[in-house]
């Protein structure tokens, strides 16, 4: 076994490239993209997949050659007495920076729909972070938010309407949290003491998906789940006049307790 | 070869070879090479510490809530072995502070950096000896800080990266600041020091092009840590302001967390990233630069191949350090930066790929047409190439934004930054030490053991890294004490529980190299000043070197990677050896 640890270093490429292959038949890759903007972020990330697996391949499989073929106890020529080459030097600094520049380039579009290019609806909904939970605050009848008519929710059970474009206005209560939404590939950081808003639209009609908060936020910041529940724009509504219902007969009966606490 | 110069020239160093007692020769040693061996074992201590801390980490995410066998039963008794969530917040916490900290950069510049830079430059000591005794002295206070802080509350709960205001809420925090200032105090007396070291005291002969690349490594990240750290010890007090005096720098107006209303306010929680990032990027190059050092003159030494374009390297290593300074924004791309500031962070981020993928070509050009040895070292600085090339490769999808979007802070982070730092600068450093084991004990380590703790150490290595380039495929976050919690992650248990087994075998195979590591100190065969046949000067020093390390005036005729020149018959040419028109007058008058 002469060439035992050149063969080893060949494992390198076959199992990375084989692993990258093979995952997705497990269910170890994407989960479900459910989103319009989604298969952007998708795609670049295959496209750059591609790119860096030719150059991985190349360079591993290079480096297993030069193991192979130069081996001391095998290769009886003289050692090349070389310092270097000038013309390669040359060439393989203005590959990968043209390389570089068009992901650099290619991509900035990408970026700018999903963080700049705020859509020109209504606000859906406000989300806050807080430990440990994704308090969703709806504007209710009047289309305003921070009026008496909102419909407030602290159960982590958030609707938003599918087909449709939603953004959110997002902040935080206390320490820093992370917005994720992994089927719809969207992902923001929540400050306290800003305001920020993050914008997303599902194209299937009815979803019910994972809400993970991505920032360390304490010792619960595991069990920060919520579910976003995606329906159609007249379900939606339904649910929300159910909800502010709900909310009402809470608020009366409380309201009551009150008075009463006060003839006492 | 070092015999041809004359014995008159071993002057001056006696005259402070002081029959010093113990303590003032082993203990608060002045010499460069005892203070890079005092840095050499605190930090493989402490490397055991994080290596255990991993092992926790692991297990929940293998077992979760399930009691840690041994270690969970000695440390957690309380809870019947049972890792709490604040519990694993710590673990992931100190596993990052202690390996990046209190490992990784001492043990490249404290450990190496002491012990080679005065002997492959043809010095006799550091330019500030004292300066040099207090870097390693300075790290003692960060050892007892870090270490109280695992007892205070249920330890630093922050993450390393201390993100307030949620670190303005942990008891532990002050004491994981004050460690934090104390291992940048011991770094900047050390850099001051290289810094000087090497652009004053270098050999007669010996021009900045005719250094190894591992003096290059060091002395690019002196630079880094001289410009670097001063922002992150400012950032460090004003959070301890924050937390002790009630200033508000990474505060909002009308914060409250914890039930504690804080009345001071008007800051940014934002500020700190800024600040942290700023010297945290660069601190990335500064914890793999003298490794990619190191690689080159090991690669160069068993190719018995001149290294593949040196000046090429060397611009390099400069342009990562610059371009290091203008990327910080990329741990931002989602942390309610302005997306604007984004884009310009990334085209930066991009552009730093390219110093690195000169380096790796230029590493293959070494090899290329050479005579390898596969010996032990040789074969960890090959295995540091592989491994550097899916590091840097997947660097590139964090730096692309949109992407960046869906994968920051999931498993594939974690994949990235270990590829580099463990499968890279790790590797790396074990090479780094069976190679210049000799020169530090005067006895070689054992190569078949050797061997073997190379090849476990690299398949369980892949076995536990590699897959969590797929877990953050999925989405996977990292710090979760309990991921499958959530629906969209519960399938990645098994392939968990895989990557658990391969880190707890791969930690297990440490013990060959301990064994082989003290045993070789005491047992391991006499070497000769020059056991590998390698070029740079500090072969020809004593192995191991005495107190003012050369035993003759080295004088310095060219680089260090003449190796197979056709000039000499030998397959190596000694910087010291003279040429041989200049034979007759080897020996130097001056
Ligand atoms: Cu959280
Ligand atoms: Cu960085």
């Amino acid at each position: 076994m002469r060439h035992f640890w050149a063969f080893l270093f060949l494992l390198v490429p076959i199992l990375g490239v084989l692993t990258f292959l093979l995952a997705p038949y497990y269910n170890h890759a994407f989960p479900r993209d459910i989103s319009e903007q989604g298969h952007v972020i998708d795609q670049l990330f295959m496209f750059i997949l591609s790119l860096t697996g030719i150059i991985f391949v190349g360079t591993e499989v290079c480096l297993f050659y030069f193991m192979w073929k130069y081996n001391g106890q095998s290769n009886a020529e003289p050692v090349k007495y070389s310092h270097g080459s000038h013309t390669l030097e040359v060439v393989w600094t203005i590959l990968p920076a043209v390389t570089l520049l068009f992901i650099a380039i290619y991509q900035m579009n990408a970026w700018a729909d999903a963080k700049m290019r705020r859509p020109n609806v209504p606000v859906t909904a406000e989300v806050t972070g807080r430990q440990f939970n994704w308090d969703v605050r709806y504007p209710g009848p009047d289309g305003e938010l921070h009026t008496p008519d909102d419909i407030v929710r602290v159960d982590g059970d958030i609707h938003f309407p599918s087909g449709e474009e939603v953004l959110l206005s997002i902040k935080s209560a206390d320490v820093l949290h992370s917005f994720f939404l992994p089927n719809l590939r969207i992902k923001q950081d929540v400050v306290p003491g800003m305001q920020q808003y993050m914008w997303f639209k599902c194209r299937e009609p009815k979803e019910v998906v994972d809400i993970v908060c991505a920032e360390l936020c304490g010792w619960g910041h595991y069990k920060m789940s919520g579910r976003a529940t995606f329906e159609p724009r007249a379900e939606f509504n339904a649910w929300l006049k159910e909800k502010a219902a709900e909310q009402n007969v809470r608020q009366v009966a409380q309201a009551k307790e009150e008075k009463k606490e006060e003839k006492k | 070869m070092s015999t041809i110069t004359a014995d008159a020239h071993v002057h001056s160093h006696d005259d402070h070879t002081h029959a010093g007692s113990f303590l003032s020769t082993y203990v608060f040693s002045r010499d460069h090479k005892i203070i890079g061996i005092q840095f050499l074992f605190s930090t493989l201590i402490w490397f055991l510490i994080g290596g255990l801390l991993a092992l926790g980490i692991r297990w929940q995410l293998a077992y979760p809530w399930s009691s840690m066998p041994i270690l969970g039963k000695l440390v957690y008794s309380a809870e019947g072995g049972q890792i709490a969530p604040e519990a694993y917040t710590m673990l992931f916490t100190m596993h990052a502070t202690v390996m990046i900290f209190l490992v990784i950069i001492p043990i490249l510049a404290g450990a190496f950096g002491n012990f080679l830079i005065p002997l492959m430059i043809g010095a006799d000591d550091m330019a500030f000896p004292t300066l040099n005794m207090l870097s390693y002295w300075f790290m003692w206070p960060a050892f007892f800080a870090f270490g109280a802080s695992f007892f205070v509350g249920t330890g630093p709960a922050s993450g390393w990266t201390s993100y307030p205001p949620l670190s303005l809420t942990s008891e532990a925090q002050m004491f994981w600041l004050i460690g934090l200032t104390f291992v940048g105090v011991s770094s900047m007396m050390g850099s001051v020091n290289y810094l000087t070291t090497i652009i004053q005291m270098r050999a007669p002969g010996m021009t900045m092009f005719r250094l190894p690349m591992t003096i290059w490594g060091m002395f690019i990240t002196a630079i880094l840590q001289a410009f670097a750290l001063p922002v992150l010890t400012a950032a460090g007090f004003m959070q301890l302001m924050d937390l002790k005096l009630g200033t508000g720098f990474f505060i909002p107006e009308g914060w409250s967390a914890s039930n504690s209303l804080r009345a001071s306010g008007g800051g940014q929680p934002l500020l700190w990233q800024h600040l942290f990032w700023f010297y945290s990027h660069p601190a990335v190059y500064i914890m793999i630069l003298p490794a990619m050092g190191m690689v080159s003159d090991m690669l160069s030494c068993f190719a018995r191949k001149p290294l593949f374009g040196y000046k090429p390297m060397v611009y390099s290593i400069a342009g990562i350090a610059g371009l290091g300074f203008i990327v910080w924004g990329h741990h931002m791309f989602v942390s309610g930066m302005n997306p604007v500031l984004g884009m310009t962070f990334m085209v930066a981020t991009m552009f730093i790929a390219l110093p690195s993928a000169i380096k790796t070509f230029n590493w293959l050009g070494t090899i290329w047409g050479s005579k390898i040895q596969f010996t032990t070292p040789m074969l960890f600085a090959l295995s540091f190439v592989s491994m550097f090339i899916i590091g840097g490769l997947s660097g590139i999808f964090m730096a692309a934004t949109p992407v960046d979007i869906f994968i920051h802070d999931t498993y594939f982070i974690v994949a990235h930054f270990h590829y580099v730092l463990f499968a890279g600068t790790a590797m790396a450093v074990f090479g780094a030490i069976y190679f210049w084991f000799p020169k530090m004990f005067g006895r070689m380590m054992n190569e078949r053991w050797g061997k073997v703790h190379f090849f476990l150490t690299f398949i369980f290595l892949n076995g536990v890294f590699y897959p969590m380039h797929i877990l953050g495929w999925v989405g996977f976050p990292r710090r979760l004490a309990d991921p499958y919690h959530y629906e969209t992650f519960r399938h990645l248990l098994p392939l968990n529980q895989f990557m658990t087994w391969c880190a707890i075998l791969m930690v297990t195979t440490q013990i060959i190299f301990a064994i082989n590591f003290f045993y070789s100190i005491f047992f391991g065969p006499k070497a000769g000043r020059n056991p590998w046949r390698a070029n740079s000067l500090e072969w020809q020093a004593p192995s191991p070197p005495g107190h003012g390390n050369f035993d003759f005036q080295p004088i310095i005729y060219r680089g260090p990677y003449e190796y197979g020149s056709p000039e000499v018959d030998e397959d190596y040419y000694p910087q010291t050896t003279p040429p041989p028109t200049d034979r007759p007058l080897a020996v130097p008058a001056h």
